[in-house]
């Protein structure tokens, strides 16, 4: 767990180059004066106010937070933050937001997306924001479903989904968001679910203290379009067998007193659930988000059902430190000057071949 | 004779590189006032570093030049084919020229391909250079020569020179370390040797740039100068070149000042970091590589040392994703793309005319639709940029008119959307792109101011007498909202592509709000101050020509022309395409015709005749070549006389 002070973030690295808020701040500093309106008992409303709880912890300055969405139901969120904010366009706020990383390194750069923003139209600058590891905080509210066109299935939805555009059921298989950004180099990925506000400020708070793009799939849930799309991850009894809470150093146990685990099998190297036995216990898996390998971090996120949600591993998958974009951007324009000196337009702009006409 | 070089090795001795060879003065030597050459061979023989190099002795001569780059998009298309021919023209001269020529006065001509495919442009007499070593039987047989037109009479017309260029490089080069592959690469340095010995161009330039591209490569170096110097040697020499060809420096074309030669691409990439420095702002370009616009981001990665940052992106979409972002972060943002990129780019330009944020998108535009033809130059984009979006989506549209132009076409744009905080769309092409003539190196206190003022505080008193920042509160000059940038204290605000109320910039959906919002930002970009139109008429004439964009030079030569033969013709320019300036229906209100030339069937002359109901004429060539003189001013006088 990252270290915070009263100060704020002094202590937190990545955010070392964004200043301090110059007083304690409160969640309703981050709220805004505009109404919200997302349907009522939406799990919109429940992140919002994780992040916005959240928020004070960090002790930015809050003109150096910037949230940039794109279209859906939750890219509405920077509307209700009073931070800087920019409500974009279908599918590319983590190019916009990645522009404005590089540009300012002064600025905690938040990024609020959908399933369908982020994996159908924005696919391709979500895995190349990951792949570059801009210093972007990427919220992926999954619901599973199209909520703000009325109900469509998302890329997200379980094959056999049967929706508006699908009467006969979806045929496309779906993405496992976590599996996705790991394919494409996410340095950090994690997964928790609107409900739980304590695990989800968690998560908020190891993604802060990430150096490069944090992706954070938050399970959420549409009452209108896909009502209890993740209930068998929060009734508590179901969740029991249900979820996995992946914390980093210890065996990955869960179900009942722990009776179950996770296991490399030895056969196809591959990781299954196992019941915790005395001659197995050793053999349990230790979570090691700090790996620099995905491998681990991958076959964990292939555990869970994609029909059921069984065997979900939620927390922090993936916390590796690599070079980050817009710091080594920086540096090579102090290489640049370092090496040539400062640009001289006048010198530029006569180059080396020139002839002087006189009058 | 070769009295200046005794061995290869010594030729290329590093310590005499960069000397002045001078003609020995033992032939005829005559004076032309211009020249028209051009350089054709296979796209893997050199012709456009060959037709470069040139370029730069003629522009450090000081004559007044015109090149026209002409390539496939292929990079190495089949050899000694008529699709893989590539040229490069130039046209140079003692006085002011405008384009790069109609019809060569020479060809140098590396295989049967590039004979055949540039034959037909040359007017009877021009003189042919040929590698005769490349006419063998087969390569003949590959382009549909039946009989070598070396020898069946189809060239008496024309001054043909035989040279076996091939085989003189490699015998310039036997004593060097190479293969015969090797040596035989430089024999487009000793056409330009021959070349530069025919025309008395200087040489150390060229000894100069070959000693450094090869820098690593000494013996490469040493190889290609033995080639160059045996070129020249070779024209020296030989009885068949009797003649050699003096063009005067063009000293009373240009006004006082420092020259250098200049390519469109250049110009524009030096204009955007000349307007990075003087608006005070970072530049930030997001980029994806196309042709014919990749050289700006080539060029602009070079610079990161006055703050230049460019971002390849992984597409179109996220190149100007990013400038936008970059932009709203208090950066000039840029984006740099061809026609199919504009197509892509059109979404998030609409969203920059609703977030009335600063952006610049450079347009090259290249032949289309679609892929169409990306190393060709045509202008069909007009429209696109002026409507391409959905709903009202106003942009300023600026265009350069020739290579040299690009610069300040640059921070004319940038002038306009820093003041009105409008994406503004700047439209070059391939032509001026990849063309180039010498530019007048201005100095630094001659380039506008473009500093701009961020808001630094609240700008609105509510009712109850609070102080707000209303991010859409307009100056009621210019209509452009203040720039607030994040890391400003109490100016915290929320924008997005959804309609805003006025004023507060909250989401609205009121009907009154957004028609008065449409209303307005159309307003906002009507109102934009530029010049009038300056008329070229020194005769009171009945028609104007009106054009735009890469046609300045060919308008204005096929002009120059009808006048000298006795025509009236009055001629106008467009720099400012979105608004037109203010005068310009007064001034198509004085002609009884008004004729509008453009690559493109008729754009411009869709926009002046919907707006000011002139019925304007339209005369147009969507060929992937800008327009030659001649034609133009036949085309021309044919609408005089209609």
């Amino acid at each position: 767990m990252p270290e915070t002070s009263a100060e704020g973030t002094g202590t937190i690295e990545a955010l070392s180059l964004v200043p301090k808020a110059e007083a304690r701040q409160s969640m309703k500093d981050f709220k805004s004066d505009q109404e919200v309106r997302w349907c009522p008992g939406c799990g919109d409303y429940a992140i919002l106010a994780a992040v916005q709880g959240f928020m004070p912890e960090l002790g930015l300055a809050k003109e150096n937070i910037v949230f940039v969405s794109g279209i859906g139901c939750s890219s509405r969120f920077p509307y209700y933050m009073n931070t800087y904010g920019m409500h974009s366009i279908h599918g590319r706020a983590p190019a916009i937001a990645t522009g404005l990383a590089s540009s300012r390194r002064d600025l905690s750069v938040w990024v609020v997306t959908g399933d369908g923003d982020a994996l159908s139209i924005g696919g391709n600058h979500l895995i190349h924001a990951l792949r570059r590891n801009v210093n972007l905080k990427i919220l992926l509210f999954n619901n599973r479903i199209y909520g703000l066109t009325k109900g469509q299935y998302s890329p997200t939805s379980e094959v056999g989904k049967i929706t508006k555009s699908t009467p006969m059921g979806s045929l496309d298989a779906p993405f496992n968001p976590v599996s996705l950004a790991i394919g494409a180099e996410a340095s950090f990925v994690a997964r928790t679910v609107d409900s739980d506000r304590k695990h989800l400020t968690q998560v908020l708070r190891e993604a802060a203290a990430h150096k490069g793009t944090a992706l954070i799939e938050i399970y959420q849930n549409c009452n209108i379009f896909n009502d209890g799309a993740f209930e068998v991850l929060k009734d508590k009894q179901q969740a029991e067998e249900a979820v996995i809470r992946l914390e980093h150093g210890q065996p990955i146990r869960f179900g009942t007193d722990g009776a179950r685990g996770v296991v490399r099998d030895a056969q196809t190297g591959d990781l299954k659930v196992v019941t915790v036995t005395p001659e197995n216990e050793s053999q349990i898996l230790v979570h090691d988000a700090r790996s620099a390998s995905p491998t681990t971090a991958f076959a964990l996120s292939r555990l869970a059902d994609p029909d059921t949600l069984h065997h979900t591993p939620i927390g922090v998958f993936r916390s590796a430190e690599r070079p980050v974009y817009d710091t080594q951007m920086s540096e090579q324009l102090d290489t640049a000057i370092e090496q040539n000196g400062k640009g001289d337009l006048a010198a530029l702009l006569a180059g080396g071949d020139t002839w002087t006409v006189v009058g | 004779m070769t009295s200046q070089v005794s061995s290869p090795a010594e030729q290329a001795d590093e310590a005499v590189v960069g000397e002045q060879r001078k003609p020995a003065g033992t032939k005829d030597v005559r004076r032309l006032d211009r020249v028209i050459i051009r350089f054709a061979g296979d796209s893997g023989d050199g012709m456009q570093l060959t037709g470069d190099r040139f370029t730069s002795e003629t522009a450090s001569f000081g004559n007044d030049l015109s090149t026209l780059p002409n390539f496939p998009a292929e990079i190495r298309a089949p050899a000694g084919t008529l699709p893989g021919v590539s040229s490069f023209q130039l046209h140079f001269a003692d006085h002011d020229i405008l384009t790069p020529g109609d019809a060569p006065n020479v060809l140098v001509a590396m295989n049967p391909a590039a004979l055949k495919a540039n034959i037909g442009d040359l007017p009877r007499g021009a003189e042919i250079i040929v590698n005769t070593d490349e006419f063998t039987k087969r390569a003949m047989q590959k382009v549909g020569y039946e009989a070598s037109p070396l020898e069946d009479g189809s060239l008496d017309g024309y001054s043909v020179h035989p040279v076996p260029l091939t085989t003189l490089t490699v015998e310039a080069l036997k004593e060097f370390d190479l293969t015969r592959k090797e040596a035989e690469r430089s024999k487009n340095m000793f056409a330009l040797g021959l070349l530069s010995w025919m025309y008395h161009r200087p040489t150390e330039g060229t000894e100069k740039f070959l000693t450094s591209k090869f820098a690593k490569k000494p013996a490469i170096a040493a190889a290609n100068i033995a080639a160059f110097r045996a070129g020249w040697n070779f024209g020296e020499t030989t009885e068949d070149f009797a003649v050699s060809y003096e063009i005067a420096p063009a000293t009373t074309a240009f006004p006082v000042g420092t020259y250098r030669n200049i390519s469109g691409n250049l110009a524009l990439s030096y204009g955007l970091i000349a307007a990075s420095r003087q608006a005070d702002l970072p530049l930030f370009l997001g980029s994806y590589p196309i042709t014919p616009a990749s050289d700006i981001l080539h060029e602009l990665s070079k610079h990161k040392n006055f703050g230049v940052r460019t971002f390849q992106a992984e597409d179109e979409i996220a190149g100007i994703g990013a400038a936008l972002g970059a932009a709203f972060g208090g950066s000039l943002g840029v984006t740099t793309t061809s026609g199919p990129g504009v197509a892509l780019k059109s979404e998030t330009i609409g969203l920059a005319v609703s977030l009335e944020l600063p952006l610049l998108v450079i347009d090259i535009q290249r032949g289309g639709p679609s892929t169409g033809l990306p190393t060709k130059t045509e202008q069909a984009d007009l429209l696109q940029a002026m409507f391409g979006r959905n709903g009202e989506a106003p942009v300023p549209i600026v265009a350069p008119c020739t290579p040299a132009d690009c610069f300040d076409a640059a921070l004319e744009a940038a002038r306009i959307a820093l003041t009105y905080r409008t994406p503004v769309m700047l439209l070059s092409d391939g032509y001026l792109a990849n063309g180039s003539e010498p530019w007048r190196i201005p100095e630094l206190d001659e380039l506008p101011d473009l500093t701009v003022q961020f808001a630094q505080g609240p700008n609105h008193t509510l009712q109850d007498g609070s102080e707000v920042f209303w991010p859409y509160k307009r100056d009621p000059h210019t209509l452009a909202r203040p720039w607030a940038i994040p890391g400003t204290p109490g100016l915290e605000h929320r924008i997005g592509g959804i309609e805003k109320e006025d004023g507060t910039g909250n989401i609205s959906y009121s009907p009154a709000n957004h028609d008065f919002m449409v209303r307005t930002r159309q307003a906002k970009i009507d109102g934009i101050q530029v010049p009038d139109l300056e008329v070229d008429d020194p005769h009171e004439a009945k028609t104007l020509v009106l054009g735009w964009g890469s046609t300045y030079g060919p308008i204005t030569a096929a002009v120059r022309r009808l006048r000298k033969a006795g025509e009236s013709i009055a001629q106008a320019h467009l720099r400012h395409l979105n608004p037109f300036p203010r005068n310009l229906g007064v001034v198509l209100g004085r002609y009884e015709k008004v004729v509008i030339p453009e690559m493109n069937l008729g754009q411009l002359a869709t926009l002046v005749r919907a707006k000011y109901l002139v019925d304007a004429h339209s005369y147009n060539q969507v060929n992937g070549m800008p327009f030659k003189a001649e034609q133009l001013a036949k085309a021309l006088k044919e609408a005089i006389d209609a």
